[in-house]
């Protein structure tokens, strides 16, 4: 995919970006902390639960809403830097 | 059990008629209206609606009893059923709102330039659909039947009549307000009886931090731990599944999540693209309140389980000191078949364990459903759960109801067989199709085909394997073509129902993980249909003409800041 953006908008490009690095994290506290990391992280523990069990019972949906969030937050900076309605709107 | 039957009529009759008030303030004017709320949905509000259509009876019910007696495996439904919602919000939601028109297959047709596609399309919206709302009208008739002693068929048609005046006259506008009332209603209900619980296990009122805390001066999951394993269960921590068989379900559940067609249209009543990113952080901040305190309810209620139930006396006569009588909910909860007890060595003793001298059956919906009485809490609060359930089965039936609907009205007459179908007639089709839609649902939910529950992991696995890759490619990548979204769609539908259809209705006997393809069981296999419809997609379109200039233009403006391509 990373051939096809070449030549496309800067707008674009940036949102793949920010796109690419917020999924990584998504895999990597649900299907790493949570699954495949699992017996390792659940030698640390986070109160009373192993931390790799919590990761995939409670943490990784608190780190989920996160990464919305924060995604809709740059996509708006985004959206005012390059210019959407919202924004030409009077 | 008189005072938990008027309380339950009060909080049903009282919910009911707020539906179905707000159905009559909200009734839909235009197709608008009734596909699409007019696009008028504050995003804030739009996610709590989300939400509500999300979570449904089996959310609400089953799912911490399946926590509860999985453990460490119940995490697949825990992370399955939320990180779909990072994916929309990143991956779909916006491009389909900014899309600007109804419906999955209206997106599906326009992009792939193709009737056929849009066909396909419509076939899955409405087998994912009925498939799911199969399963509501059916938790429906239970709530009934279990807090109201009222037939479970009679059940079915006070959920029918209840749904059908708000669905067929509100259409979605009036759908998103009910809905956000039910989220109100299913989170309360949810939330009193656990805190109560987390105080007295815990020692905290908030049960999502009870479930890392202390019971009895002990970690509570170590606590929990132990006993599972002492009495030859699964260990709670570590659970049985194999890890790949766990990331496989779990990326089914995510990717179908995020491809149900119910789900996808939500987006589509925000006002802009941007609160349409929005919308999907709510939604999922508001599902997160009971997903996380879910895991808590299942550790909670095990844990009380085992303590309260295993090595007690049955008959309270024969206690002496230092024994503990079998509790009253148990007792209660024996009427309904949900818990069995068979004293197999005539000691009087209930005897809970893995193995041959187990002597109790329970089924896991008893974790939710009993709870209040589990924890002595008065009558108003078991009421309140049965209101919870209906709230969390009805919300999610109208918003299936309302996808049946407009693929019927809107995608199969008005863009295929009747395009010259006007306004006013589109809108009658949509009534017309929704209180047939009624009628079908409300059949197969007294009539329930014996594989309901089996079917769920179909209407995953049929989203996984064919809208989420034909909506993905569609947005990301300009060159796919008709043919090849066509093949690609059709070679992982048919892939992922063939496999599940082995396992679970041909040969049952060999759902086993031996005969299983790479160790996969069929609730995961829609990430294999899903990587088979990514990998036909690709090659048939590397094969075929690229398509059409404007086709291309307009995924090429799909991807621009600014508002709508379709108006």
């Amino acid at each position: 995919m990373s051939n096809k953006s070449r030549g496309r908008s800067p707008y674009w490009k940036a949102n793949l970006k920010l796109m690419g690095i917020l999924l990584s994290i998504w895999a990597l506290v649900s299907f790493g902390f949570g699954i495949f990391l699992r017996p390792f992280l659940d030698g640390f523990s986070l109160g009373g639960a192993p931390l790799g069990f919590w990761f995939a019972q409670q943490g990784s949906i608190i780190i989920f809403v996160v990464l919305i969030f924060v995604y809709t937050h740059f996509m708006k900076k985004l959206d005012a830097k390059y210019g959407s309605d919202e924004a030409q709107n009077p | 059990m008189n005072d938990v039957k008027l309380w339950t009529w009060i909080f049903v009759g009282l919910t009911s008629s707020l539906y179905i008030g707000i159905a009559i303030w909200s009734r839909a004017k235009t197709t608008g209206d009734f596909y699409v709320a007019d696009k008028h949905v504050h995003p804030v509000l739009n996610g709590m609606a989300t939400a509500a259509d999300w979570m449904s009876a089996a959310s609400f019910i089953s799912m911490a009893g399946i926590i509860a007696f999985a453990g460490y495996d119940g995490s697949v439904y825990l992370m399955g059923w939320t990180g779909g919602y990072v994916l929309l919000a990143l991956l779909l939601a916006p491009y389909l709102r900014k899309f600007g028109k109804f419906t999955v297959p209206d997106f599906i047709g326009d992009r792939y330039y193709s009737d056929t596609a849009r066909l396909v399309a419509v076939f899955c919206a409405i087998f994912i659909s009925f498939t799911y709302i199969a399963g509501q009208m059916q938790g429906v008739g239970i709530v009934f039947s279990r807090f109201l002693e009222v037939d479970v068929k009679w059940g079915v048609v006070i959920g029918m009549v209840i749904v059908f005046f708000y669905a067929v006259m509100g259409g979605m506008k009036g759908i998103t307000y009910i809905q956000i009332a039910q989220y109100c209603v299913l989170i309360f209900a949810y939330m009193v009886p656990v805190i109560f619980i987390s105080l007295q296990l815990t020692g905290t009122p908030i049960p999502q931090l009870g479930f890392i805390g202390n019971s009895g001066g002990e970690p509570l999951l170590q606590k929990l731990n132990g006993l599972t394993t002492e009495l030859g269960f699964t260990p709670y921590l570590s659970g049985s599944k194999s890890v790949w068989d766990i990331a496989a379900i779990t990326l089914a559940l995510m990717v179908g999540t995020a491809g149900l067609p119910h789900v996808i249209i939500r987006f589509f009543t925000v006002p802009k693209v941007a609160d349409a990113r929005k919308s999907a952080g709510w939604a999922l901040a508001f599902i997160a309140l009971l997903y996380l305190t879910a895991p808590a309810v299942g550790a909670f209620s095990r844990i009380n389980f085992i303590e309260t139930v295993n090595d007690s006396v049955y008959e309270a006569a024969d206690v002496t000191t230092g024994e503990k009588a079998t509790p009253d909910w148990f007792k209660t909860w024996e009427q309904t078949s949900l818990i069995a007890w068979d004293d197999k060595n005539d000691d009087g003793i209930v005897t809970y364990k893995a193995g041959p001298e187990n002597e109790v059956k329970v089924n896991r919906d008893i974790m939710v459903l009993a709870n209040p009485e589990i924890a002595g809490l008065p009558a108003w609060v078991i009421a309140l759960v049965a209101a919870g359930g209906l709230a969390a089965a009805l919300s999610t039936a109208a918003g299936l109801l309302l996808v049946i609907s407009a693929s019927v009205s809107h995608d199969l007459l008005k863009r295929v067989f009747v395009k010259d179908l006007s306004e006013k007639g589109e809108l009658r089709a949509a009534r017309i199709a929704a209180a047939g839609a009624i009628f079908a649902a409300g059949y197969l939910g007294i009539n329930p085909p014996g594989f309901v529950a089996q079917v769920v992991a179909f209407a995953f696995g049929l989203a996984a394997a064919s809208f989420f890759p034909a909506i993905v490619l569609g947005i990301f990548w300009t060159r796919t073509t008709k043919q090849g979204a066509i093949a690609g769609m059709l070679s992982g539908i048919g892939f992922t129902a063939a496999y599940i259809i082995y396992f679970k209705f041909i040969n049952p006997a060999a759902n086993t993980s031996e005969n299983w393809w790479f160790g996969i069981s069929p609730e995961g296999i829609g990430t294999f249909g899903m990587a088979i419809n990514f990998l036909v997609t690709i090659i048939v379109t590397k094969l075929t003409a690229p398509p059409p200039k404007d086709v291309q233009d307009m995924v090429l403006a799909l991807r621009e800041p600014g508002e709508g391509v379709n108006g």
